[in-house]
């Protein structure tokens, strides 16, 4: 069984089931994974002795009947889990120790899942590259020399290198899509209140959503289902009823009609996008999807209006920061206000001090109309764009990113050129939408690339069933020589 | 409009982060660049248009004023940085 961590989740799941595999073998094999995989520096915490436990707990006992028996699973260091260190890849969070679980690990552990351990991410899901976490950059395992995207960076790397099944990342602008897209791997942003922010450390609250990070369009189902669900401690959790997205997974797509926005085709957008955006809508066309040209006039303020509203609310969210109830404080400062200011500029990074500072300026008196409200306006017109199309299509099909994995260094001196990044993927948060990034080809770098599919509210159901179909008739495979081991 | 570095250093004051003089001048010119980029919104006309300040079609729900649960002063205090038996403990603030 040397290669059982090559597989998908939902074939890993089926060697638990019929005894081929043990969950403590499974659970060892991902331990030797990740012990010769330390180059990529993927991870900031493990857990394995508790994940050893774990597994013999779940083989001396075995119950087949819930969706993820058996199954070790590293997860991003932005879910607060009970006991074990919890970062957010931040120098501030560098010793901090949660006394409860987030919902949605929860959700997962439910689910006969257990922890293996905590993945890097970019300092407070600030960064499209992961260089800005304080535990230092994630290497993307496509090259050694290659950002694995950001923010849910050290997921996509681990993921890729098959150091853990599946994965859970989060997405304010597009931190689960991008680093998918960058490594081969399908991720998913869910709609807004899906899946539950309790217990998630807060970046931008009416963006921030959680989603499932996998090898394969069925995996992520699974995760969806298991991961997502009413939460009464979140207040802005949809109360529905649960889903059964893999049971449902469908790839007949006949008759679907799919949206493409002409707006989507950006200035010095390099041919192989095109041509790849090109491939994924004549699959769709031969699988019998109904392709429709489609206008969102306002796409190109999306990016604009994301960087007024995101550090907004990120300024104050991290005004929790003050070095009194948890986490880093400076020895520094004669007086209360001087230790604040000593322990936020010694505990944050330097991104993410921009946009607190950018948040603060916003928001700040006599600029708020001309800024904040404004976003708010044009957020309104994103959305009403989406409102519009959905009348006409059932899904829009767009590339992820605007390029494939970047050099480790390229963009890390311009904001700007890296927030550019996020181009593709930022209008859905703003409207709050689900999306889905799937693989679909190399570019001529050998870079995988992916498209983005992006569903009506709560409409997770159709861009899966959509993907699912694509996955099949695409042809894609990911084949990473492990140079690091 | 443009950002100096006195402005920068009052909203620096106001976020509670005190900035290392020898690199206002880069933070001035990062943050320039990003408030020139964002200022692309001032194209828009959006005297007509609601803000929208939320993203969900349901309003917030509310709950009944009940404790539901209580008794944890140590989780509470366990990641403080200083404290004592029962309180957090910060530089003193009244002579």
């Amino acid at each position: 069984m040397s290669n059982i961590t090559n597989q998908s989740l939902s074939e890993i799941l089926e060697s638990i089931k019929s005894k081929k595999i043990s969950s403590l073998e499974l659970t060892q094999a991902y331990i030797k994974n990740i012990e010769n995989a330390k180059k990529l520096n993927a991870f900031v915490t493990t857990t394995f002795d508790q994940a050893l436990e774990n597994a013999k707990k779940f083989d001396n006992k075995p119950n087949n009947e819930k969706l993820l028996n058996g199954i070790p699973l590293a997860v991003k260091d932005l879910f607060c889990t009970e006991n074990v260190k919890t970062t957010a890849g931040s120098n501030i969070l560098n010793n901090f120790v949660p006394s409860y679980e987030s919902t949605v690990t929860k959700n997962l552990w439910n689910n006969g899942a257990f922890l293996l351990g905590k993945l890097n991410c970019d300092e407070f899901a600030m960064g499209s590259s992961n260089e800005t976490s304080f535990f230092g950059n994630v290497i993307n395992p496509i090259g050694d020399h290659l950002v694995p995207g950001g923010s849910s960076g050290g997921s996509s790397s681990a993921l890729a290198a098959d150091l853990t099944p599946a994965t859970i990342g989060t997405d304010t602008g597009g931190s689960i899509r991008q680093p998918a897209s960058f490594t081969g791997t399908v991720g998913l942003k869910p709609t807004y209140g899906l899946c539950s922010r309790w217990g998630i450390v807060a970046f931008a609250s009416s963006l921030d959503q959680a989603g499932p990070m996998t090898k394969t369009v069925n995996d992520c189902s699974i995760m969806l289902e298991a991961m997502s669900g009413f939460d009464e401690k979140d207040s802005t959790s949809i109360n529905k009823k649960k889903e059964t997205y893999s049971k449902n997974l469908k790839d007949n797509i006949k008759g679907l009609k799919i949206g493409i926005p002409k707006e989507y085709r950006v200035e010095n957008m390099p041919k192989e996008i095109d041509e790849l955006w090109e491939k994924g809508k004549k699959i769709l066309k031969d699988l019998g999807a109904q392709l429709i040209d489609i206008s969102l006039p306002h796409t190109k303020y999306a990016l604009p209006t994301y960087y007024i509203v995101a550090p907004a609310e990120a300024s104050s969210n991290l005004a929790r920061y003050d070095g009194v109830r948890y986490g880093y404080r400076s020895q520094k400062g004669k007086d209360l206000i001087e230790m604040y200011e000593n322990t936020r500029s010694e505990g944050f990074g330097d991104e993410v001090k921009r946009r607190i500072l950018i948040g603060t300026y916003v928001l700040s008196s006599g600029y708020y109309d001309a800024y904040y409200l404004k976003a708010q306006k044009v957020r309104q017109l994103i959305k009403k764009d989406f409102d519009d199309s959905f009348t006409k299509v059932d899904a829009i099909l767009t590339p992820s990113t605007p390029s494939s994995a970047f050099k480790i260094g390229e963009k890390a001196n311009d904001p700007v050129s890296m927030y550019l990044n996020d181009i593709f993927t930022v209008p859905v948060n703003l409207a709050g939408l689900p999306a889905l990034s799937i693989p679909a080809g190399l570019d001529k770098q050998g870079y995988p690339l992916g498209l983005q599919l992006i569903g009506k509210a709560l409409d997770e159901q159709k861009i899966l069933n959509i993907g699912y179909a694509f996955e099949k008739n695409c042809g894609y495979k990911n084949e990473i020589k492990k140079w690091w081991s | 409009m443009s950002l100096d570095k006195e402005k920068i250093k009052h909203v620096a004051k106001l976020a509670r982060i005190s900035v290392d003089e020898a690199k206002v001048d880069s933070l001035t010119k990062d943050l320039n660049s990003i408030f020139k980029f964002i200022e692309q919104l001032n194209e828009l006309n959006t005297d007509k248009v609601e803000p929208l300040t939320s993203i969900l079609n349901q309003s917030l729900r509310s709950r009944k004023d009940e404790i539901s649960d209580g008794k944890i002063r140590e989780k509470i205090l366990k990641n403080s940085p200083k404290k004592n038996e029962e309180f957090f403990v910060v530089p003193k603030v009244v002579e």
